[in-house]
């Protein structure tokens, strides 16, 4: 965290406050997916329906890419993407009354947790994985084929890096030389598979090399390491230079899903996971740096909770969409 | 002996079964392991039988789908797991192109013994890419087997006569019906089980209940919705013949032709996308088969839009007891 003085201060208060958000946000969720369910986990109980995976533990991949990214910029996440969809600027109350299945909601309860779209901000994600490198590809032929500047960022797990489109994508994004940015967030488990025994190379980055594209690993306890390493993708895709991989290593605080049990992960792996909590080591540097007081850590952690609270309020207080709803929106104009 | 158990138990015994029996049974899929099986069905497997019989995949379904027809043309068994139906696109082109037609344009040189176990259904507010059914897609093609067991008997001897094939079998099990602590599930479905090894055959259909004014016909977790539904009709005086396909491909005409001769009504019930699927296809059957009906057959399945995530909306499009009851009524 070298470069932390380089950075202005309003840049790592945001960076902060966005990280902070998310923490704030995912576990909140997590109580209101757990009313209702007592004793047990009951995935059809409780005011949000299916399944939740959240990303604590990982807001810094979200941060520090999302940090250098405009409204025109595509990102294009996963299963898990709360946190990309948070940094990137999708509407929060929308968000959350889409999570809670209600018609306020970003596609008034049609998606829901896992299919996030915020076209404003052009947020998409999906509950297939490595389905987004392929969509970013296209984003970016069309950025090339319009002359214009933006950059599409497609997400995936480590465990989607093994998905026969990751490799197509890199090739192609590759060979045409596009604007995007491949994102590994490897927080080292595909639900109970761990990457050394799915993943033939110890880094994903390390596949880079296989298409001639610069790719990065960086360690995710560290957010401004990502940021930097983010801001030169970034650059170089908005300079015509083609596409890059990132990968970021994480830690998953939670399970792969709420409720999920966990019988299959050491517990040494989840003490691992609260040293390299990013959010805490941020917090920490800021401190101990002195680039910001408690107080004004505070402020922000008040606004944060201000936020969150309403939008969790703006979801309750909706109203479910009505049932014959279900049936419009097949297709675009008309019923 | 026989003893209760949920299907997902039933499902993992049959599979332990046939590994003891026969070493060229295996199993391969994402989460298979350790874990047991997102739906449970590979419980106890890994701790038996080791991580070479029982293999841990990455998410790369085209390479371990693929896979499984390499392994096949050698004389092994895989048994694959696509954990979800709704992920299908990713390995299509191995499933569709050549684990189904490698028989046939081999001119019968190459047998093709892949049982491939996927989850389907929904119910629980997954949305739209992971709730469907889509065996309708699968039965479409030539050359896969397809079966969907709606208790815990049948699944256990579905899953050993799926194994025993020389055929790829697709072997869909309902989420809802595998008496999963999480994921509710009709008591009805948990049955006694046999502890020793036995086959359902697959091409059987089952009237699980008798009834004289109408047929209605389903699969899966549809099979309890048309029970609950005849069960209420018998208070009204209208005897309900329920009759569980359990095998989509082969398809047991004659039960079902039997059936619809005695009632003279019809009602199919389908969890699956209403057009192009089983609801016609069964229909078209009993028609093509000269059968007259005193009613025009009618079709409570699933309307031809994605699963949405709402409950209200998702409940509002599943087809139900009470849509089957609505139903039955119109044609009487
Ligand atoms: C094509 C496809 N195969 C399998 C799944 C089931 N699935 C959902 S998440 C997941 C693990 C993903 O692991 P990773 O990509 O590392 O992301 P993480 O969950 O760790 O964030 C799996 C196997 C899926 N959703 N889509």
């Amino acid at each position: 965290m070298e470069k932390v003085e380089e950075i202005p201060k309003e840049t790592l208060l945001e960076i902060y406050k966005t990280m902070h958000k998310i923490r704030t946000y995912e576990e909140t969720l997590a109580e209101w997916y757990y009313k209702g369910k007592t004793p047990r986990f009951d995935i059809s109980a409780g005011p949000i329906p299916g399944e939740l995976h959240l990303s604590s533990g990982q807001e810094s991949a979200a941060v520090g890419v999302c940090m250098h990214l405009k409204p025109e910029d595509a990102l294009i996440g996963t299963h898990r993407a709360h946190h990309f969809a948070i940094a990137k600027g999708v509407d929060l109350k929308k968000m959350t009354a889409e999570i809670f299945g209600k018609a306020t909601g970003l596609s008034r309860g049609k998606g829901g947790h896992m299919h996030l779209f915020d076209a404003n901000v052009n947020f998409s994600c999906s509950g297939i994985v490595g389905a987004s490198f392929p969509q970013a590809v296209g984003v970016g032929i069309a950025a090339k084929l319009k002359g214009e500047d933006y950059v599409a960022v497609a997400v995936g797990g480590d465990g989607a890096a093994n998905q026969g489109t990751f490799h197509e994508a890199l090739n192609l994004a590759a060979i045409w030389k596009l604007p995007v940015i491949f994102v590994i967030e490897d927080n080292s488990w595909a639900i109970s598979v761990p990457k050394e025994k799915s993943t033939a190379v110890a880094k994903n980055s390390e596949r880079a090399a296989g298409y001639g594209i610069p790719g990065v690993s960086v360690d995710g306890a560290d957010v401004i390491a990502v940021y930097e390493v983010a801001k030169e993708a970034v650059e170089r895709a908005r300079r015509g230079e083609g596409p890059s991989l990132i990968e970021i290593k994480v830690y998953r605080l939670r399970g792969h899903f709420e409720g999920d049990p966990q019988h299959y992960r050491p517990k040494e792996d989840l003490e691992l996971a609260r040293q390299k909590d990013p959010l805490m080591n941020f917090e920490k540097l800021l401190l101990e740096k002195g680039i910001a007081t408690e107080d004004e850590l505070n402020k922000i952690k008040e606004e944060n909770i201000r936020e969150v609270q309403e939008a969790i309020d703006f979801a309750v207080n909706s109203p479910y969409p009505e049932p014959e709803e279900a049936l419009k929106g097949v297709f675009a104009g008309g019923e | 002996m026989a003893r209760k158990l949920p299907m997902y138990k039933a499902i993992s015994e049959a599979i332990a079964q046939e590994m003891e029996r026969d070493e060229n049974v295996f199993v391969m899929g994402e989460d298979i392991g350790a874990y047991g099986g997102i739906f449970g069905a590979t419980t106890g497997l890994l701790e038996k039988f080791g991580p070479e019989r029982v293999r841990d995949t990455p998410i790369s379904e085209a390479a371990f789908i693929g896979a499984a027809l390499g392994a096949a043309s050698k004389g092994m068994r895989p048994i694959v797991e696509l954990m979800f139906v709704d992920f299908f696109g990713v390995a299509m082109d191995q499933i569709y192109n050549h684990i189904a037609k490698a028989h046939y344009m081999s001119g019968g040189q190459v047998k093709m013994p892949v049982v491939i176990m996927t989850a389907m259904g929904g119910g629980y507010s997954d949305a739209a890419q992971h709730s469907q059914c889509l065996y309708g897609l699968f039965a479409h093609v030539p050359g896969l087997k397809i079966v969907i067991p709606s208790n815990s008997y049948d699944a256990k001897g579905l899953m050993i006569s799926a194994i025993r094939d020389d055929n790829p079998v697709m072997y869909f099990f309902h989420k809802g019906l595998m008496g999963l602590g999480w994921m509710p599930s009709p008591p009805e479905a948990t049955v006694e089980v046999p502890e020793e090894p036995y086959t359902v055959p697959i091409g059987e259909a089952k009237v699980v209940k008798e009834g004289s004014d109408v047929t209605i016909v389903g699969v899966a977790k549809m099979v309890y919705e048309a029970l609950w539904a005849a069960e209420e009709l018998e208070k009204e005086g209208i005897g309900a013949e329920v009759i569980d396909l359990r095998t989509l491909v082969p398809v047991d005409k004659k039960t079902l032709l039997n059936s619809v001769k005695k009632t003279g009504r019809l009602v199919v019930v389908d969890e699956d996308y209403r057009s192009y699927g089983m609801s016609g296809e069964v229909i078209a059957t009993v028609v093509e088969n000269g059968i007259s009906l005193e009613a025009p057959p009618v079709r409570v399945a699933y309307p031809d839009v994605p699963v949405p995530y709402s409950r209200v909306l998702e409940r509002y499009v599943l087809p139900d007891k009470e849509k089957i009851i609505n139903a039955v009524k119109s044609i009487m």
